[in-house]
């Protein structure tokens, strides 16, 4: 049997918002659905939206959930986290958000959080007169023709909820569930996600300890420094150049600038400028280069 | 929750408690190896005996016909094993889509060490088609192996006619008879059968004890290799107290089977009673069917989200549905019988046992139309915009 937390079955037996929502026809108010899933994959849910066109803000969901527990549950949990809120923020709902307001779910079960996302942005788009397809498809290939699964679906899931396996995909959006011919797809496009993860972190780092103004150890200061000089000496070397990190003391860098460059004034004071914008921006707002010899 | 309704008896059963005592003496006092040369194991071995003669009088075998084993599973892989090995030349296997997983995977692994295996189709009732297997059934095939009556639908084979035509084109006959046993008569003396599989926990005996009938004269080849035990066909010293329960819950089935009928009429009772209830189908071939088993398909909901509906009256049943699997199909048996998507998720098997009371089914028939009635003001399908995913159900049953 699963493991359901309490407010699962909670929100199975005794649901909130369900039905469907009907249209008042009064002015500045409109209502309307998104849905998602088949009779054929097992689960299907379609959300109702009582959306007040001026603020566009969610006034009332409700909802109608062909599917097991978890399913019924994780819709009832999506109507009570969207209401009241604007459209742009409901967009930032994430499945996660629904699996969190459950106190968690099943892993083989999440693909139920899943679909309550997926509604919520149907919904939303059909409102907002978006053609769900046309939004998807710059590179929407079909991955799993069994339950009809595109690559940016799984990517999106991979990325947001950090998957590493093939299974985990398939707990998520079944794909891979069925016929299992596209597990070996699923796994290129797993490790091409986390090829371009590790590209963007090693190229990311040093802004984002920058952006979060987190303080630096002098270790960490020194190795982030290196790193960017490293980027710079390519270019001296080929001017027959080159720089190396000579000492710090406090927010000063001290390098020694070598060989063409560090003979010629003008360009030694280019030099060092060039480096400590590049050094401000990647390591720390205030850092002073000084050119020692 | 109040007491438990168990109708899913075709996942396990209630061990009886005369197999309980039965046992007993053999977990505390009688521990002795009956293999070992002292009065002291002697007398445990005294007792396996007894045991054996008492599953082969509710097979209507013979004792040295009985080889005990662990479970269904082991009884299934030996007998398939046996049965490629009696007959090496021959290198064609025969079996249905429905049968259990230990069954299919092991054809499955078979194919790919170079044999040729045909998985007989089935009706939308899950039975079999003999002409099928007359087309498929050549001199090359070393075995049949076909499950008695389905552990889902309740649906029972043709056995004698499928042994039949095993017989005449001399391939090995295995069945496995583990929803059988205790439920309908059996007799390996006018049977076709070559080797046929039971398991204990069944029919009331505890979990880990299995049997096989293997029919005197066959080439047998042990699964197991080891020492002297069942006569060097399944090595490694015996599960004295689950073999004593097999015996003993062996000897209460063969009583029991006068029962059967009352157990039937309860069946029934709680068949139409759920029936009454719009938009149910019976999954299943109601003319050849076991008498404890009931599977209805409750259109338009999901499976699961029934069963924890009755687990909260304490009734337990079992779904085929997608959602109860821990994979993401519903049941192999019922899409191979062709069932409807919207039948095949909120299929709901109700399994009934010699204990099941008619208190007990009119409880279940008092809940489950709020049950149903529930899920389907909350299901999106039953209303007329469902339209929807109508056409949708349509477009993917055509794609595959």
């Amino acid at each position: 049997m699963w493991d359901y937390t309490e407010k699962v079955l909670d929100l199975f037996y005794n649901p909130q918002n369900q039905g469907a929502i009907e249209d008042p026809s009064e002015s500045g108010i409109a209502v309307v659905f998104g849905e998602v899933g088949s009779i054929a994959c097992g689960d299907a849910l379609r959300l109702h939206l009582k959306i007040e066109v001026e603020a566009d803000k969610i006034l009332d969901a409700r909802f109608q959930t062909f599917g097991c527990t978890s399913a019924i549950a994780s819709s009832s949990a999506l109507t009570e986290i969207i209401k009241g809120l604007t459209l742009d923020a409901a967009l930032n709902i994430s499945n996660r958000d629904i699996a969190d307001y459950l106190g968690g779910l099943p892993e083989e079960k999440m693909h139920c959080s899943v679909m309550g996302q997926e509604a919520l942005e149907a919904a939303i788009y059909k409102y907002r007169g978006i053609e769900v397809e046309q939004h998807e498809d710059d590179d929407g290939a079909l991955i799993c023709s069994c339950f009809g699964i595109s690559e940016n679906r799984i990517r999106r899931v991979v990325i947001e909820n950090g998957l590493t396996t093939v299974e985990q995909v398939t707990s998520y959006v079944k794909a891979g569930g069925g016929c299992s011919s596209c597990g070996a797809a699923i796994e290129d496009l797993i490790a091409t996600i986390e090829q371009e993860k590790a590209l963007t972190a090693t190229r990311v780092a040093a802004e984002i300890e920058t952006a979060q103004n987190r303080p630096l150890t002098t270790v960490q200061k020194i190795s982030l420094i290196q790193a960017v000089l490293q980027d710079v000496r390519p270019i001296l070397l080929a001017d027959g150049g080159d720089v190396e990190l000579y000492d710090l003391e406090g927010d000063t860098v001290k390098v020694s600038l070598k060989g063409a460059c560090g003979s010629c004034e003008s360009s030694t004071a280019t030099l060092k400028n060039a480096i400590e914008v590049r050094l401000r921006e990647r390591v720390l707002p205030n850092l002073v280069v000084e050119a020692v010899s | 929750m109040s007491a438990v309704i168990y109708l899913d008896n075709n996942a396990t059963t209630q061990v009886d408690p005369e197999v309980v005592e039965a046992i007993l003496p053999y977990l505390t006092q009688y521990y002795g190896n009956p293999s070992s040369m002292h009065s002291f194991g002697g007398q445990v071995g005294k007792a396996l005996k007894q045991a054996r003669v008492q599953v082969a009088a509710l097979l209507g075998a013979e004792e040295s016909e009985i080889i005990f084993t662990s479970c269904g599973t082991e009884g299934n892989n030996t007998a398939i094993r046996a049965a490629i090995a009696a007959q090496p030349d021959r290198k064609h296997l025969i079996t249905t889509q429905v049968e259990h997983a230990c069954v299919l995977n092991l054809f499955k692994q078979l194919e790919k060490q170079g044999y040729t295996v045909t998985y007989l189709s089935v009706d939308q009732r899950g039975q079999l088609d003999l002409l099928e297997l007359e087309a498929a059934i050549t001199g090359s095939t070393a075995l049949v192996s076909t499950m008695y009556a389905n552990n889902e639908t309740g649906t029972v084979f043709p056995i004698e006619q499928i042994g039949a035509v095993a017989k005449e084109y001399g391939a090995t006959f295995h069945v496995d008879a583990v929803q059988v046993a205790g439920k309908l008569p059996l007799d390996m003396k006018t049977s076709t059968i070559d080797l046929m599989t039971i398991s204990g926990h069944k029919l009331h005996a505890p979990k880990g004890v299995g049997a096989l009938f293997v029919r005197r004269g066959f080439r047998f080849r042990p699964l197991l290799i080891g020492g002297h035990q069942e006569r060097g066909r399944r090595a490694g010293t015996e599960n004295v107290a689950g073999i004593i329960g097999l015996g003993k819950a062996a000897e209460l089935a063969q009583l029991h089977l006068a029962d059967l009928p009352q157990e039937k009429k309860l069946r029934d009772r709680l068949e139409k009673g759920l029936l009454v209830i719009p938009n149910t189908e019976i999954n299943g071939d109601r003319k050849s069917r076991l008498p404890n088993t009931t599977n209805i398909g409750f259109k338009y909901i999901e499976g699961e989200a029934i069963l924890l509906s009755l687990d909260r009256y304490g009734i337990c049943a079992s779904s085929g549905s997608a959602c109860t699997s821990g994979s993401l199909e519903p049941s192999h048996v019922l899409r191979a019988m062709g069932l409807p998507y919207t039948t095949l998720h909120g299929s709901i098997r109700f399994s009934l046992s010699r204990y099941t009371t008619e208190a007990e089914v009119d409880c279940v028939l008092e809940v489950m139309p709020g049950i149903v009635q529930r899920l389907r003001d909350l299901s999106p399908f039953n209303n007329d915009q469902a339209g929807w995913l109508q056409d949708r159900e349509e477009a993917v049953v055509v794609a595959r």
